[in-house]
């Protein structure tokens, strides 16, 4: 996908301008945040949970070559292709070469973030195959122009019901539908003829197993299942690198907290562990299996001190809880991945240089790595990337100018006291009668939205000196 | 015991009289307090600029105006939370100063924390009577697991009513230079935290860092809301608001 994370500022402005998006957005607090708050509480020990989660996903990172190599020889014995993929562009080659070797014509898609990574569907078009996204978001969204996801797991989440209508209506030319389940029955039956007439499927996954080979795939509507099982010919698995972990046990563990932290379910309503393609005897499965696994910045990651966002399960939780997401919702962030995670992943991915508000534009309030399943400590991430634009140089001249000259003057007590008396009364003047200062010449940002509530006029210290000359301030000293 | 005040350098420039506030009740606790004079900034807004050098320099200043104490003791969850968390991780390998910061963060403390805490104290010099709610600050809540505390100090004045408010432990949106690099993005944040503010019915909105009360307070003036006092709990526990 093309990187826009560079327009942040004016994308965010027009997203919090976007009142029908700010109401879709209160779905994310309403729905998720409550949900994953009760789905907690279900665990007998969600933090020694969330500890062995974290265990495991380092234990598969540290070494994580040799998972792969005990994963591909598993999944290469149970008949599947493993293939690697170092950027996006070769990822593309290698699925539209496999869609070519079996004559594909149509390629059914269950949800996967990669897919949006690497631009498959752009690719698939180009080489005059049909891609389908048949997660109901993702089909949402492809026949909307192809417009992108703004959520990791909820796709769709900026789009209202009337939304959906009119655009079902539209493009079915169907009579418009006002109920949710009318509207699911009429994706159905679309979906249907594309499930039965594909050749292939492709999905994500959220786990591999290196003791068995296989993917798991965690849905909520069973279209992964219409586009593994059925019958396609071909199913290809694509994912990141880093999506392996050691043994089943692993698994389990981790999908304890996935579902939980992702939509406050205990499990989702489907759960799907596969496994090569379909062998002699039985009766459903592709005839053939690949795996594409893709790097694309994932293995620079790898033993430096960003090695941590590795551990992400891609489970939405940061960005539900996020306070900056919540109002400007997925599509300010400019590429793949929003909120938090989004904001640690699109520089690392796509470059420092080409998504410096990302990093900034974060309260460091704290609260994603508190809900982070595998404890991320995102706001830390942040704050690493913005030493690391600051030590390139890349922050704006008026910000390096302003931390210098208060820099200045916070080591050099004598003239930090002068500069801040003068400073507490300039804006105390400025503060009027009223007490307040409606607009700030340096720092208008903060006036944009409210008023800067006027200093008292003195500071702390030249009070306090005072007190204590005249005896009144008690027993203490300077 | 000696507790070593840092004021922090918003309440020095901006409300002087938070400061105040914070002698009297840790006077009234007992203890001798030291203002050093020479003090200035944890370092915070280099810190979260990315200027790692800086916040050293300054975190390194603070140790040596402050190490000499039995307690330092802070107005606000956000600096004691740099002190206390954020500076162990700027000194994380450096074996000279590592030990020196390990002990100062130790005995580090931010204000409700101390008086609950440490000082255990029973009265407070307060005769407050109101409706107020709290907004938990987020650096207090998440670094410094300052929840309770606060809580159970107006819980010792009979004329407090408190409300809670619906989210009360979500960021008001200040971030420090975020609310000026993406003031409507802050200013969105903020102001769904005024919402339930005034939707819980109180009065007052008390709190513990100066950084929030300044967005919370200059929002609330921008609608229009003149009537909701934004109150620093040091204020309401020294009986000074």
């Amino acid at each position: 996908m093309q990187v826009q994370s560079m327009h942040f500022k004016v994308r965010a402005g027009q997203k919090l301008a976007d009142m029908r998006l700010q109401k879709n957005l209160k779905k994310l607090s309403e729905k998720f945040v409550t949900a994953r708050a009760a789905a907690i509480t279900e665990l007998d020990d969600f933090e020694a949970t969330r500890d062995a989660a974290v265990e495991r996903r380092n234990r598969a990172l540290a070494h994580l070559d040799v998972w792969l190599e005990i994963f591909e020889r598993n999944a290469s014995a149970r008949g599947a292709k493993v293939l690697y993929a170092e950027t996006h562009e070769e990822a593309v080659r290698l699925i539209v070469d496999i869609a070519k070797h079996h004559g594909v014509r149509k390629v059914t898609k269950s949800k996967s973030m990669v897919s949006e990574e690497v631009g498959l569907n752009h690719a698939f078009e180009a080489a005059g195959i049909q891609p389908v996204e048949t997660d109901l978001g993702e089909y949402i969204l492809q026949i909307n122009d192809n417009e992108a996801p703004s959520h990791i797991i909820a796709p769709v989440i900026h789009k209202d019901k009337e939304e959906i209508s009119d655009l079902f209506a539209k493009t079915h030319a169907t009579p418009r539908k006002t109920e949710i389940t009318q509207l699911t029955r009429e994706a159905r039956e679309v979906l249907r003829s594309h499930f039965l007439s594909a050749d292939m499927g492709v999905t994500g996954a959220n786990f591999l197993i290196a003791e068995t080979g296989s993917a798991t795939v965690v849905t909520n509507e069973g279209n992964e299942g219409m586009c593994t099982i059925l019958p396609p010919k071909v199913h290809v698995v694509l994912t990141g690198i880093e999506k392996v972990l050691p043994t089943l046990e692993d698994v389990a563990t981790l999908m304890r907290l996935l579902p939980r932290s992702a939509t406050g379910q205990p499990i989702s309503n489907y759960f799907s562990v596969l496994t090569g393609p379909r062998r002699a005897g039985e009766e459903d499965g592709p005839e053939h299996m690949y795996y594409v696994l893709v790097d694309a910045g994932r293995t620079g990651l790898l033993g430096g001190e960003f090695q941590e966002m590795l551990r992400c399960i891609r489970c939405g939780a940061c960005m539900n809880h996020c306070p900056v997401y919540q109002k400007i919702g997925g599509h300010a962030y400019g590429w793949v991945y929003p909120g938090p995670m989004g904001s640690v992943l699109t520089p690392s991915y796509v470059g420092i240089e080409n998504a410096l508000d990302l990093p900034q534009a974060a309260t460091l309030c704290g609260q994603c790595s508190v809900v982070c399943p595998v404890k991320i400590p995102l706001p830390d991430l942040l704050r690493k990337l913005r030493e690391k634009q600051w030590e390139r140089g890349l922050r704006p001249w008026y910000e390096k100018v302003g931390v210098a000259l208060w820099a200045y003057a916070a080591l050099r007590p004598s003239r930090y006291s002068f500069g801040s008396k003068v400073a507490v009364r300039v804006r105390r003047w400025m503060g009027g009668d009223a007490k307040r200062i409606r607009t700030l010449p340096v720092g208008a940002g903060w006036t944009v939205s409210r008023d800067f509530p006027a200093p008292s006029g003195r500071t702390f210290r030249e009070m306090y000196r005072e007190r204590r000359a005249s005896g009144q301030a008690g027993s203490t000293r300077t | 015991m000696k507790v070593g005040l840092f004021v922090t350098c918003l309440v020095d420039a901006v409300r002087p009289e938070i400061g105040f506030s914070t002698l009297k009740l840790l006077e009234g606790a007992g203890y001798e307090v030291v203002v050093p004079e020479s003090q200035t900034c944890c370092g915070q807004p280099a810190y979260n600029s990315g200027d790692s050098r800086t916040a050293r320099e300054l975190a390194e200043k603070v140790l040596r105006e402050f190490e000499g104490f039995d307690y330092v003791v802070l107005p606000s969850g956000s600096c004691g939370g740099q002190i206390k968390v954020q500076y162990l991780e700027l000194f994380r390998d450096d074996p000279d100063l590592k030990a020196r910061i390990d002990r100062l963060a130790g005995k580090t403390y931010e204000l409700t924390d101390f008086l609950v805490n440490v000082a255990k104290i029973a009265d407070l010099p307060s005769s407050f009577a109101g409706h107020v709610t709290y907004h938990d600050s987020c650096s207090g809540l998440r670094e410094l697991g300052v929840k309770q505390q606060p809580r159970a100090l107006l819980a010792k004045l009979p004329g407090v009513q408190l409300t809670e408010m619906k989210d009360c432990e979500q960021c008001c949106g200040f971030g420090g230079t975020f609310s000026v690099k993406y003031g409507d993005i802050s200013g969105a944040i903020v102001d769904e935290k005024c919402r339930n503010i005034q939707a819980s019915g109180a009065d007052a909105v008390v709190l513990g860092d100066l950084g929030c009360i300044l967005n919370i307070e200059g929002r609330l003036l921008r609608t229009g809301d003149e009537k909701t006092r934004v109150l620093h709990i040091a204020q309401v526990l020294a009986g000074d608001a």
